[in-house]
């Protein structure tokens, strides 16, 4: 069996009295594909943010209950610290339009003010676009600006950005729902090859997708994590009611 | 029903009709404005003027030297004041939208851009001419200031408040501190509509005279000193053109045409150089 790489205990999160998610736990095994799912408002990006602190970003947005990285409870952590550990992959593609693609890629250490050698950054560089698929299409323009990209590049761009920094975690939220058929795939190849390095937790609306490329697949409801189970068992042989209605499009 | 929508038709083609007269009656007066002091100041303008100080009444010739260095000088040093002081109150406002002291912050900022602008010159005279017991090019600069801040800090967070969250989100999930989100990322981005409201802010000043009557006064010789009273070029105008002097007078008016050139070349400049830094989100 795997080791654990973040569990939660008793987690909740608030929008003010909002209680979007509601006392969950939940472990997740390292080197693993995870997938999130769930009607639309169940709380899956409200999870996924609180995994990298980011939710208390919001104003009036509160959580407690802990979530474990490794031994480490990641409220007790600096949330800097956490966030270089736990990456994270919006939905919608969010690349630096005032960096070029290069700058974006080594953003995390740039803008961190991080010095490296040249022969490092366009190490980090080449490695990091090569692994997010997306090299062979922009290394003749590494100094243009990222954001002339097309969506599924520029999402790949972020992908990029994100395994710079070599997170131990990847959190991905619909990455590909703003992409087509193809990028969508090679991201799906991507996150197939990822899965080596990085523990990776991924939101996702499509069965289908969830199928194909995650271990295991944690399914929320109102809030509340429902069915946590291995991807197969779960889409063949779900337990929960509300688990096989979603499965079955009973709704949405 | 033909009549009537022919009616209809005719009602609009009159009122666009209106529009059209109106826009030109706007521009008129203005054109009329500008090319009278081009005429009046064009003839006095020529090398000697820009390089030599003005002479005693009855001498002819004499230029405006001394007032066009005091007003580079009264207002690069208003701008150190209320460029950062301005950027960084205006990052605090975009920010926190929703504290108490933002509140009142922004509130201020609003009276402050209708406070008069000689009753700000009243204010540095009592609080700064009075004490230090001498007008200077300092003071001058202190009462700018404050009226260019209003308008730093409006575009300011004007510009910032339009940048979308997900840059900054970005920015945070890759572990960057607070500081070198904005430093590194928020106010890169929104550097053009910064540095227009910076441009704006300075051509606004640059022909202000009431704050400067009590504060840097004037001085008919060159100086440098910021803490000696300075000439500028809306004071020289405002100085010559009201004495009995004929002289003075043309003096006034190729000042005044000097002054409406740096104002329009200042636009001109905000126009490219926000362009050329525009950041496409
Ligand atoms: N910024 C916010 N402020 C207040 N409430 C919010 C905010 N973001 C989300 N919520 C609320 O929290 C609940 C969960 O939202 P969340 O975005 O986590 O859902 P989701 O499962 O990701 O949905 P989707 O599949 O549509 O992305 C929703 O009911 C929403 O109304
Ligand atoms: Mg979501």
């Amino acid at each position: 069996m795997e080791s654990t790489i973040v569990s939660t205990k008793g987690f909740n999160a608030y929008f003010g009295t909002n209680h979007v998610v509601k006392d969950v736990n939940i472990d997740i095994p390292q080197n693993n594909v995870v997938a999130v799912m769930g009607p639309s408002g169940c709380g899956k990006t409200t999870f996924l943010r609180c995994i990298n602190r980011m939710h208390e970003l919001i104003p009036g947005a509160t959580a407690n209950g802990t979530i474990m990285l490794h031994n480490e409870n990641v409220y007790d952590m600096h949330p800097i610290f956490v966030r270089l550990k736990i990456g994270m992959v919006f939905q919608r593609p969010n690349p630096f339009p005032n960096l070029s693609i290069y700058d974006n890629v080594i953003a995390g250490y740039k803008l961190n003010g991080i010095k490296l050698p040249k022969e490092e950054k366009d190490r980090i560089v080449e490695h990091s676009l090569t692994k997010s698929a997306l090299w062979n299409e922009v290394k003749d323009a590494l100094h243009k600006k990222g954001n002339f990209l097309s969506g599924g590049q520029q999402q790949r761009l972020c992908i990029a950005r994100a395994i710079a920094m070599e997170p131990e975690v990847l959190l991905l939220d619909e990455p590909t729902s703003a992409l087509d058929p193809i990028s969508t795939s090679s991201i799906e190849a991507l996150l197939h090859d990822l899965k080596k390095n990085y523990t990776l937790i991924i939101v996702t609306h499509n069965m289908q997708q969830a199928a194909r490329v995650s271990d295991r697949t944690a399914f929320f409801y109102l809030g509340e994590l429902v069915e946590y189970d291995d991807t197969k068992k779960m889409f063949t042989n779900p337990k929960d009611t509300r688990t096989q209605n979603y499965i079955t499009g009973r709704f949405s | 029903m033909n009549a009537h929508i022919k009616y209809r038709i005719g009602k609009s083609r009159g009122f666009q009709a209106l529009t059209i007269v109106l826009a030109c009656a706007c521009v008129v007066p203005l054109i009329a404005i500008l090319a009278y002091i081009f005429k009046e100041g064009i003839t006095k303008i020529n090398w000697h003027f820009f390089t030599n100080v003005p002479k005693p009444v009855g001498e002819p010739g004499g230029g405006i030297a001394n007032a066009l260095l005091g007003s580079v000088i009264v207002i690069s040093v208003a701008s150190l004041i209320a460029i950062p002081v301005g950027i960084l109150c205006g990052i605090y406002l975009s920010e926190n939208k929703t504290t108490k002291l933002a509140y009142w912050c922004g509130l201020c900022v609003d009276v402050l851009q209708g406070v008069p602008s000689i009753v700000i010159g009243i204010i540095a005279y009592f609080w700064l001419v009075k004490p230090f017991g001498s007008f200077s090019a300092l003071s001058g600069s202190i009462a700018l200031s404050i009226m260019m801040l209003p308008i730093v800090i409006r575009s300011t967070e004007e510009t910032l408040k339009l940048l979308p969250d997900s840059l900054k989100e970005a920015a945070f999930a890759l572990g960057m501190p607070f500081h070198r989100v904005i430093l590194k990322v928020i106010v890169p981005c929104g550097i053009s509509g910064i540095l227009s409201g910076v441009m704006l802010s300075v051509a606004r000043i640059a022909g202000e005279t009431a704050p400067l009557l009590f504060t840097a006064f004037g001085n008919p010789y060159l100086s440098v000193s910021i803490t000696k009273p300075m000439q500028t070029l809306p004071l020289l105008i405002f100085n010559y053109a009201t004495s009995p002097y004929n002289d003075w007078h043309d003096l006034a008016w190729g000042a005044s045409l000097v002054l409406l050139a740096w104002v329009l070349l200042l636009n001109i400049i905000t126009k490219i150089t926000t362009r050329k830094w525009k950041v496409q989100l």
